[in-house]
């Protein structure tokens, strides 16, 4: 039998992953892509915790269905912000759009 | 080692070596394609978890959408990126320490905590029946579930108008 540590762990090291994608990376759509491994994470989670609790309780797998709608939303909102950027200012470098810096 | 052991074991090395190339290779296309490995990797953890549903919307909703949508708007974006050096900002040190520390940490605590002990029930009854039920259910998560729906049909709407050719 699989413990439940184990998945706890490797969700863990993948939100570890996902953290390190979204602070190091300069280019915004890899910084989505280390969000939505963030947001696996979290799902593995989710599950993990349903699979091994109150099977009777279905909140963590409906929980992690909320979570895929709005990561969906995210992902759309996100990069039609990227494409709008790239028009306007031809950059999608992270560091290069700070228009609102004061 | 039992055979869901191994299986399991294999699952979780192959999503976090394509999690990290995700996060470390230069290509940006490269990526997207090992962020879809990686995606898998996941669907396939949910199979473990009896989860059967969820796997299947993981591969439909982010392999099939969310991934797609990716590669669409790297391909899109491409000129500005290509072959122009370092794809990691000047912090990155910085942010492999602290992805590693809070890893570190997290592994600590959850080894010295009671998930050890937390032992697996038999499905009496069906979770996917279960779930499609209770997500309609005024008792439970319609609410939630009607939400979700008026958020994408904000996203959907609010992505159009951003990325709307003036």
């Amino acid at each position: 039998m699989i413990s439940l540590t184990w998945y706890l762990i490797f969700a863990a090291a993948l939100f570890s992953i996902g953290l390190y994608g979204v602070l190091a990376r300069k280019n915004a759509i890899a910084i989505l892509m280390g969000i939505e491994l963030m947001l696996n994470a979290v799902n593995i989670n989710l599950v993990a915790f349903w699979r091994y609790g109150d099977l009777a309780n279905i909140a963590g797998q409906a929980f992690a269905v909320i979570v895929f709608a709005v990561a969906a939303a995210e992902v759309a909102v996100g990069l039609a912000l990227v494409i709008s950027l790239y028009r306007r200012r031809n950059t999608i470098v992270a560091e290069e759009i700070d228009l609102m810096k004061w | 080692m039992s055979g869901v052991e191994i299986i399991f074991i294999i699952v979780a090395i192959v999503t976090l070596l394509a999690a990290l190339f995700v996060v470390t290779t230069p290509n940006l296309v490269h990526a997207a394609l090992w962020l879809i490995l990686a995606l898998f990797g996941v669907a396939a953890t949910f199979v473990l978890l009896n989860a059967t549903f969820l796997a299947v919307v993981q591969v439909v909703v982010y392999i099939g959408a969310i991934a797609v949508l990716m590669i669409f708007a790297i391909m899109l974006t491409r000129r500005v990126m290509e072959d122009s050096g370092p794809q990691i900002n000047s912090n990155w040190i910085l942010a492999a320490l602290l992805g590693l520390v809070l890893f570190v940490g997290l592994t600590f605590v959850l080894i010295n905590s009671g998930a050890a002990n937390a032992s697996l029930s038999d499905l009496v009854v069906d979770p996917v029946e279960q779930l499609g039920k209770e997500l309609v259910s005024p008792n439970a998560y319609v609410i939630p579930f009607e939400l979700a729906s008026v958020l994408l049909l904000a996203a959907m709407i609010g992505s159009i108008v951003i990325a709307w050719k003036k």
